[in-house]
């Protein structure tokens, strides 16, 4: 057999064919030799003699036996010993049934052990974290959670102490396994040490179903395994996909499930008249209620009656009376809705009626969504984004690298928030490149997690992203003004010649790939539009991540959800006609942004007034930045319909019709992650009571409206989406559906280019009976040529069709119009934390609690004029409101700034997005005076 | 928030200029803070995690590994009886034990003052002179049972303060004479250090696949 330059000998026999029992290896980490379960005979000058194949490298000529009879007798020999102080207590263990250390003992253990003596005894359970549990009796000190924390994470907030027998897994006194993605070392952990408090003593695994799917938390597109039991979901693996995401999740990513159980309002024992009606259903309170799977819906009506249901999922469709949303059924939703949004279109035009949201959405959902708004409504007054994204054509325009492309790019630059926050296992991924030698220019408002390993930090103020992208691509005049810049120090002129320095071989940008995304809410993407184009305009051959967060946004605006888009990548001039010919009719005029709907909303812009609005999930009064214009939107008592699955402050107190939707897991479907790869959705779960698919209420709102949207089925979606979007041109169900997809499809399709490469082998330790999930669901393979997996994709091209969208659009210069720094005022940073008040968080009990204190995090120079310190309180004033926080000292953020986190509430009461009531969406960056309280 | 006395810092600071890797002073640094306070306090620990450049847990890690390094309070004077295998042919089990009930308590304790901690250790290198002590990693020979009484007595007076320092741990650390590294020569070497791994990363920019 042959094997790659360097490839260890456990992973070149696996690939052969020959499995080698393993504990502590793991295909994505450096090998440590520590468990010795996978000793081998090789063949050395001295005779054979026994060595861990996951330790030796293959060699030219090497003869090795897997199976010998010293092999057998180390084996025996080495599982004994680890279960020397393995308790057993499988009956009671949530890894048994799953367990590599069961079944490597039964498959190559000794069947007998004659340790007849006490065990060693620790205390146990302990949590080292929030979500994780450790056993320690249970350890047998393979060394995979803590190798995880080192190597991939890079924050080695456990690791061995003791020695010996006494040898344990140990987090500092002080200092928790707070990390996002402890998660990982449960699911890598080879016995049942690890627990996460979220599954623990839930399920056992031969009692859970199922399928392969991508999680949706944010735009990275993860593999997951998603399984369930009794219609809930109880637990997610990460698969290994190649491209994406190695095996790893984030804690957001496989814990949020807990949001879609909708189990977060636990309101004690039932009313008796309720608890009364519960004949033969034991458990006893609501939250239980809503998991009985078949009891669902049993009784929704007496429990919604009492308002159980406040913070869990929306279930039935609600309609506005006297000021109270009431029950009703979906035909009087639909035809409420269906003459609000025709009054408004009758009054005011198409362009009256507006749609804010949809990147909760799949692909298919989104494209009827766009379909219903765009063709038949005949609105352009749609946006996926909620003023906390980048310019549509601009995202989808600039030369697209893959998260690939990003970890093998000599020179990475980064103009955006902390990824770890944001887009937590595209940290992982660009962290170890850039461990592996890869140089990153990191522009941020802020310290990120990346800082401490970036080649240049140049940190900024918002409003300088221009000019510091200008200088940093050789602008002698931006230079000059940044060394003359009023806080010219704090821009740290010293680390702008470092990082020309590491961009000066690549004048032309060959080999940088660019992440950009929203280094602060409190600042217009407008103008970190601006630096892109810089960026794109000076460096012509490097490509972008465009970093947008949001779920499936990336699809949202493939499928045309935004101003001035049609589905397929393509703009609304440009796609007129085709579009034209496929709907029927599109829009006149490009429509607006959602800050310009809800400006109009509110009757703060000139032209014509927008009167009735379409929530999609969204949440503009949390996600739009800029609470006060969202309040006033909302509040102007125009018609708003909102279709979501999760209540919410916009939707509870000001939607009109509230229409129920299938979320994650409970729909099948695509998704469109961050470098345009599109992968399927599982569908594991029954939605909920009456609620329904996004694209099933798009299609009956058309009916209700007078119009047939043409689809009766997400298939039919799914074949039209092919046919009519330009980018997703030649992604049918079949090749969707086939082996070449099982790490999803980059589009557009270029052809050949599909073909699946070398498959690296998965964990099989971390991930028992994933692997064989796809054969399980016996996919259709409708038009699949040959045996062999391999599938022609012919057809990736439309004729005719218009083309797809390139290039960063037209330059603007918004920072000029970015007003001076006032020596008095502080200028806003808000980034995003991963644990935020999003539904997802604030519905998952496990995660709540892990949802940051907000405080006001500044230079302590700036504290240190008011006589401020940490823990002090202050006042942070804007134009648009005020509140107070705790002071933090933060010597990493320059002085002039002040940075408070978006989407974390302040307190208990108030809103949940504190800081967007300082915001203000009209002005190009957001400045504060703080005074001391 | 400093733990570490600021002469002490100063040359905690010199000992990780010492080393091409700031971690490799790590053990150093752990012997200067248990002389410090006796022990090795979670608040040192926290802060030789930060002069070196490594995790708390990772300090506590290494820390707990050795049984140099204390990492619970230990009384003024470690006192190690070897019961290896020639301390115990010349009666070092004989000698624990008189250890024990002369200070009245188990191998591992230390007396209520704060003043003793026995320890029943490997061998200490000392087999001509059997059976051997320590104390505070200083030899002081092979003891009887009435040598050993009035070794302890000595201590308590403060007799032995010149060959035995309070608190005491090793005193390489502190070490200002004879072999001392070149510090241009380190200096250099980090250089070099560094451009091999910049050039050996520009040979095999990076590994996407991670692992083997």
């Amino acid at each position: 057999m042959s094997a790659k330059p360097g490839e260890m000998l456990i992973a070149a026999a696996e690939r052969a064919g020959t499995y080698i029992p393993r504990f502590c290896y793991h295909p994505r980490m450096e090998p440590v030799g520590m468990c010795r379960m996978c000793l081998v005979e090789v063949d050395s000058p001295r005779g054979a003699t026994l060595q861990p194949a996951c330790f030796i490298a293959v060699a030219e000529g090497m003869v090795v036996d897997t199976t010998s009879a010293k092999v057998k007798k180390a084996q025996d020999g080495v599982l004994e010993f680890l279960l020397a102080n393995h308790p057993l207590d499988c009956p009671v263990c949530d890894k048994g049934g799953e367990c590599p250390l069961q079944d490597q003992t039964l498959a190559y253990g000794p069947g007998e052990s004659r340790f007849i003596e006490e065990k060693r005894h620790f205390e146990k359970p302990i949590a080292i974290s929030d979500l994780v549990l450790l056993d320690r009796e249970r350890c047998i000190q393979c060394a995979r959670c803590t190798r995880f924390a080192s190597e991939v994470a890079g924050e080695a907030q456990i690791d061995f102490a003791g020695r010996g027998e006494q040898v344990e897994v140990s987090t500092f006194p002080t200092e928790p396994f707070s990390s996002y993605f402890s998660g990982n070392t449960v699911q890598i952990c080879p016995v049942g040490a690890l627990t996460a408090t979220p599954y623990r003593f839930t399920a056992r695994p031969w009692d859970l179903d199922q399928v392969e799917s991508t999680c949706t938390a944010c735009s990275v597109g993860c593999r997951v395994a998603v399984q369930s039991s009794s219609n809930r979901l109880t637990r997610l693996l990460g698969i290994d996909s190649d491209p994406v995401n190695h095996g790893w999740l984030c804690d957001k990513g496989r814990f949020a499930f807990e949001s879609v159980n909708g189990d977060e309002v636990d309101a004690g024992p039932l009313p008796p008249a309720l608890a009364d009606a519960m004949v033969d259903v034991a458990p006893a309170t609501a939250a239980q209620v809503v998991g009985l799977g078949a009891s669902r819906g049993q009784f929704l009506g007496e429990a919604h009656e009492t308002g159980l249901f406040e913070h869990g999922r929306l279930i039935e469709p609600q309609i506005r009376v006297e000021g109270e949303l009431v029950s009703v059924g979906w035909g009087e939703a639909l035809a409420v809705a269906a003459a609000g949004l025709q009054g408004a279109r009758h009054a005011g035009g198409a362009s009256a009626v507006a749609m804010i949201g949809g990147a909760r959405l799949t692909n298919e959902s989104a494209y009827a969504w766009a379909k219903l708004a765009k063709g038949i409504i005949g609105t352009d007054s749609v946006d996926a984004q909620l003023g906390d994204g980048l310019p549509a054509d601009l995202a989808l325009g600039l030369p697209r690298a893959t998260i690939d492309d990003a970890c093998a790019a000599p020179v990475l630059i980064t103009l955006a928030g902390d990824l770890r926050e944001e887009l937590p296992v595209l940290f992982l991924r660009l962290r170890e490149a850039i461990v592996g030698g890869s140089r990153l220019i990191e522009i941020a408002p802020a310290p990120t997690a990346l800082s401490g390993l970036a080649a240049a930090t140049l940190p900024i103020r918002p409003g300088d992203a221009p000019l510091v992208a200008r200088a940093l691509v050789g602008d002698e005049a931006a230079v000059g003004a940044l060394s003359s810049h009023p806080q010219g120090s704090a821009l740290a002129t010293g680390s702008l010649a470092a990082a020309r320095a590491v961009l000066s071989a690549r004048s032309e940008g060959d080999g940088v790939v660019i992440v950009v995304g929203r280094p602060s809410y409190a600042e217009s993407g407008d103008v970190v539009a601006e630096a892109a184009r810089v960026l794109a305009g000076a460096l012509p051959k490097a490509t972008f991540l465009p970093a947008l967060r949001r779920g499936n946004v990336f699809g949202a605006l493939d499928m045309g959800l935004a101003p001035g888009l049609l589905p397929g990548r393509v703009s609304l001039e440009a796609g007129r006609e085709w579009f034209a010919g496929a709907w029927g009719s599109v829009p006149a005029t490009t429509g607006l942004d959602t800050a310009g709907i809800l400006s109009s909303m509110a009757g703060s812009s000139d032209g014509d007034a927008v009167t009735a609005l379409i929530l999609l999930g969204s949440d503009p009064l949390s996600d739009f930045p800029d609470r006060a214009l969202a309040l006033q939107a909302l509040s102007a008592g125009h018609f708003i319909v909102a279709v979501t699955g999760h209540p919410s402050e916009s939707v509870d107190n000001h939607a009109d019709v509230v229409l129920p939707s299938a979320v994650a897991h409970e729909r099948p479907g695509t998704t469109t992650n961050i470098e345009g790869r599109v992968s399927r959705l599982g569908h594991k779960l029954t939605a909920p009571g009456f609620a329904w698919p996004d694209w099933m209420i798009a299609a009956e709102l058309a009916g209700a409206l007078g119009a047939d949207l043409g689809v009766s089925s997400a298939n039919d979606l799914a074949d039209e989406l092919h046919l009519t979007a330009p980018a997703y041109a030649g992604l049918t169900q079949s090749v969707l559906h086939s082996d070449v997809a099982h790490d999803g499809i980059l589009v557009p399709i270029i052809l050949g280019a599909a073909r699946r490469a070398d498959v690296e082998p998965i964990d099989p330790v971390a991930l028992p009976g994933v692997e064989a999930v796809e054969r399980q669901g016996a996919p259709p393979r409708v038009g699949m040529a040959g045996g062999d997996g391999s599938i022609d994709i012919r057809m990736a091209s439309l004729v005719d069709a218009p083309p797809l969208l390139s290039g960063p659009g037209p330059a603007g210069n918004a920072s000029a119009h970015v007003p001076p720094a006032d020596s008095y005022a502080l200028r806003l940073v808000s980034g995003r934390r991963l644990y935020d008040a999003g539904s997802s968080v604030t519905g998952s009990p496990s995660l709540t609690p892990l949802v940051p204190t907000l405080v006001a995090r500044a230079n302590p120079y700036d504290l240190d004029r008011l006589g401020a310190t940490t823990g002090d309180r202050v006042r942070l004033r804007s134009a648009r409101g005020e509140m107070v926080l705790e002071a933090e000292a933060a010597p990493g953020v320059p002085r002039g700034t002040v940075a408070v986190d978006f989407n974390v509430p302040a307190g208990s009461d108030g809103p949940a997005n504190a800081v967007s009531s300082l915001i203000d969406s009209r002005q190009l960056v957001t400045d504060v005076r703080m005074e001391s309280v | 928030m400093r733990h570490l006395a600021a002469d002490r810092l100063a040359r905690a600071k010199a000992l990780v200029a010492l080393y091409p890797q700031p971690r490799s002073a790590l053990i150093p640094l752990c012997h200067l803070a248990q002389e410090q306070d006796g022990w090795l306090r979670p608040e040192a620990m926290s802060e030789i995690a930060e002069l070196v450049g490594v995790t708390a847990a990772e300090v506590q890690g290494t820390a707990t590994f050795y049984d140099m390094l204390h990492t619970e309070p230990v009384g003024t004077y470690v006192v190690s009886v070897c019961t290896n295998i020639a301390c115990l042919l010349g009666g070092a089990q004989e000698l624990l034990e008189h250890a024990e009930s002369a200070l009245g308590l188990r191998a591992g304790g230390t007396t209520p003052d704060g003043v003793f901690t026995l320890e029943e250790s490997e061998c200490l290198a000392d087999c001509d002179r059997t059976p051997c002590v320590q104390v505070n990693h200083r030899y002081v020979g092979a003891q009887s049972a009435e040598s050993f009484d009035r070794l302890l007595g000595d201590l308590r007076a403060g007799k032995l303060s010149d060959t035995v320092p309070a608190h005491g741990t090793l005193v390489r650390v502190q070490r200002t004479v004879g072999l001392v590294a070149d510090r241009a020569a380190v200096a250099a070497e980090r250089g070099a250090m560094a451009e091999a791994q910049a050039a050996q990363a520009a040979r095999a920019p990076a590994p996407a696949g991670g692992g083997a």
